[in-house]
């Protein structure tokens, strides 16, 4: 980069405001950071998660600065608990805000899930009812997030094994609302939407034709596992250990068709790969990107 | 008729009491999967529902392994991720921040009847926590290695150190410090040349995270010091509890290491 960065707002920014629309990016995995830096054109943005850069200092904020630097990133919450019906906490909004301010994010997302009850933390994305008293708490732990860090979020669709006896609202109802209760906008993860869909015996294109796809603000795509339910039949857990599904990269061009172009992320979080593994995979959607781009262009020309 | 605000607010409870619901098999392999729960058209949600159970354990066992590789490594995987599914069920994490789990494990494994066989396991993952501990702290400049040398020597004793966010001591009754060192190193682990009880030092000057042996009387001494004892006392200390301990020595050693961020000569403290 050459230059001065580009101050956008009154006192001037600590990193460079760099543009993440149309890019596909990577999960950030301290594993791959000297591979990273090593590479003169890696991926076009990195996500991370929050949670692991709440530490008061040490290598992991010297790494992100370091990566910060040079590339946008993504803040990516895992265990906000918004989902859940107790209040949220306060000291982790708290520490959420800081890394806002400190690393100045192009995107900040959490999951419509949960993973604290009481004072236990269970460090897994536990799903829940969608009725009306959900749809209220939810939303007043959106706007509350949305408060506290001073800008709006990326709600993620989440990957469910189980159906609550007492729901009442499709999921896409569920977004649908929260987003127009909150001003949120939604990370729609398509693996998620395919795991989903085959857990629960419905089709992933009806509901991606339910889903508000004009609020989507960045999709994820990962791989998944598979396993059985106790009838035998096929159960997908959302696992983000492996390339992404053919059957999920298909739903994915037929997002990009209808939405247009979105920042998109590969996650892999577990039996992580060498970084040409990752990175290949994030230019393959960056390929459907820049595809979907050149068409539009093209026809916006041929008016 | 309206209804009484009492039922109004027990009826909004109930409607969000889902997460009481949900986790207590959790954590309990013998209980039922939850009964607000199922599979979709009457499908069984048993298996389904040991999806999460198996997310929860097996990820925070994960977790312990992450922050104990050494202890994992000298009892070996399977032994070690038994005991860590165990310790997990009884105290799971009561912060979001997975970097903060495990501060009960060595205490854990202390009293753990399968491991009485190996009594320094628990030291060793008490250094493998402060490790951690150290590898997340505020960053801080260390003391330069002439930080004293303005003082005048009269008035060193009445010296009062400021610690570094990272700095930890960890005592043992065992050669602790050699044997995390040798479970730590990449390859083959080394033969234990020593039954010696050690004492260890944690700190972080910079990026790095560093972990020494202390000299005699050292862990008295850096312990009363990091308290913000003064410098005389704590020498004192240090003598009283090793009568090898090597004032010079360990003072330089502490400066080595990175122990303190601050010194300063108090005038109350003036005699």
């Amino acid at each position: 980069m050459a230059g001065m960065p580009i101050v956008n707002r009154v006192e001037a920014a600590r990193f460079p405001a760099f543009p993440v629309g149309g890019a596909a990016g990577a999960s950030l995995k301290p594993e791959h950071l000297a591979a990273i830096h090593a590479d003169p054109a890696p991926v076009g943005f990195f996500e991370i998660h929050a949670e692991n850069y709440m530490g008061a200092g040490g290598p992991p904020h010297a790494a992100l600065a370091a990566i910060r630097e040079r590339w946008p990133v993504s803040l990516h919450g895992v265990c906000m608990s918004i989902g859940g019906p107790q209040p949220l906490d306060k000291g982790h909004l708290k520490r959420f805000k800081s890394l806002v301010d400190c690393y100045e994010p192009a995107l900040v997302s959490e999951h419509l899930a949960w993973s604290t009850h009481e004072t236990t933390y269970f460090n897994d994305l536990l799903p829940l009812p969608y009725t009306q008293a959900t749809l209220d708490r939810v939303a007043e732990h959106i706007e509350e997030m949305q408060e506290a860090i001073g800008r709006p979020i990326l709600l993620e669709n989440p990957s469910t094994y189980v159906i609550f006896k007492e729901s009442t609202l499709a999921e896409t109802e569920f977004l649908r609302a929260l987003v127009r209760r909150t001003g949120c906008g939604l990370l729609l993860d398509v693996n998620n939407v395919f795991v989903s869909a085959t857990n629960h015996g419905y089709s992933a294109l009806e509901y991606l034709a339910d889903f508000p796809l004009e609020h989507v603000g960045e999709i994820h795509l990962a791989g998944h596992a598979e396993q059985e339910d106790d009838e035998g039949a096929l159960l997908l857990i959302d696992s983000h250990d492996g390339p992404v599904a053919d059957a999920v990269w298909k739903l994915y061009g037929i997002v990009i068709g209808r939405r247009g172009v979105v920042p998109t992320l590969i996650e892999w979080d577990s039996d992580i790969p060498e970084w040409p593994v990752l990175k290949a995979e994030a230019a393959a959607a960056q390929v459907i990107l820049d595809r979907h781009a050149v068409s539009q262009m093209r026809s916006m020309a041929h008016g | 008729m309206v209804e009484p605000v009492i039922s109004m607010a027990k009826k909004a409870r109930s409607r969000l009491a889902y997460a009481a619901a949900f986790t207590p098999p959790l954590l309990d392999p013998e209980a039922r999967e939850p009964e607000l729960i199922a599979g979709p058209n009457g499908k069984a949600a048993k298996k389904r529902y040991n999806v999460y159970r198996n997310n929860v354990t097996v990820s925070l066992v994960n977790a312990l392994a992450d922050t104990f590789p050494a202890t994992q490594r000298i009892v070996g995987e399977e032994f070690f991720r038994a005991m860590a599914r165990i310790h997990v069920r009884q105290s799971p994490p009561v912060s979001p921040l997975l970097f903060e789990y495990g501060r009960g494990f060595a205490d854990f494994i202390e009293g753990f009847e399968h491991a009485r066989t190996l009594p320094y396991l628990a030291d060793v993952a008490r250094i493998e926590r402060a490790w951690l501990d150290a590898y997340h702290a505020a960053d801080a400049a260390p003391l330069k290695p002439d930080a004293l040398a303005s003082i005048p020597p009269e008035r060193l004793g009445q010296a009062a150190f400021t610690a570094h966010p990272a700095a930890r001591i960890v005592r043992s009754r065992f050669p602790a410090v050699t044997i995390f060192a040798l479970n730590r190193q990449e390859g083959a682990v080394g033969r234990l040349e020593t039954a010696e009880p050690e004492d260890g030092l944690v700190t972080r000057p910079r990026l790095d995270v560093f972990v020494r042996r202390l000299p005699p009387g050292g862990a008295v001494f850096l312990e009363r010091l990091i308290a913000g004892k003064p410098l005389g006392e704590a020498v004192a200390a240090a003598l009283e509890d090793n009568a090898r301990f090597d004032p010079a020595a360990n003072i330089a050693g502490m400066l080595e290491a990175g122990v303190f961020t601050a010194v300063a000569v108090s005038e109350g403290g003036r005699r």
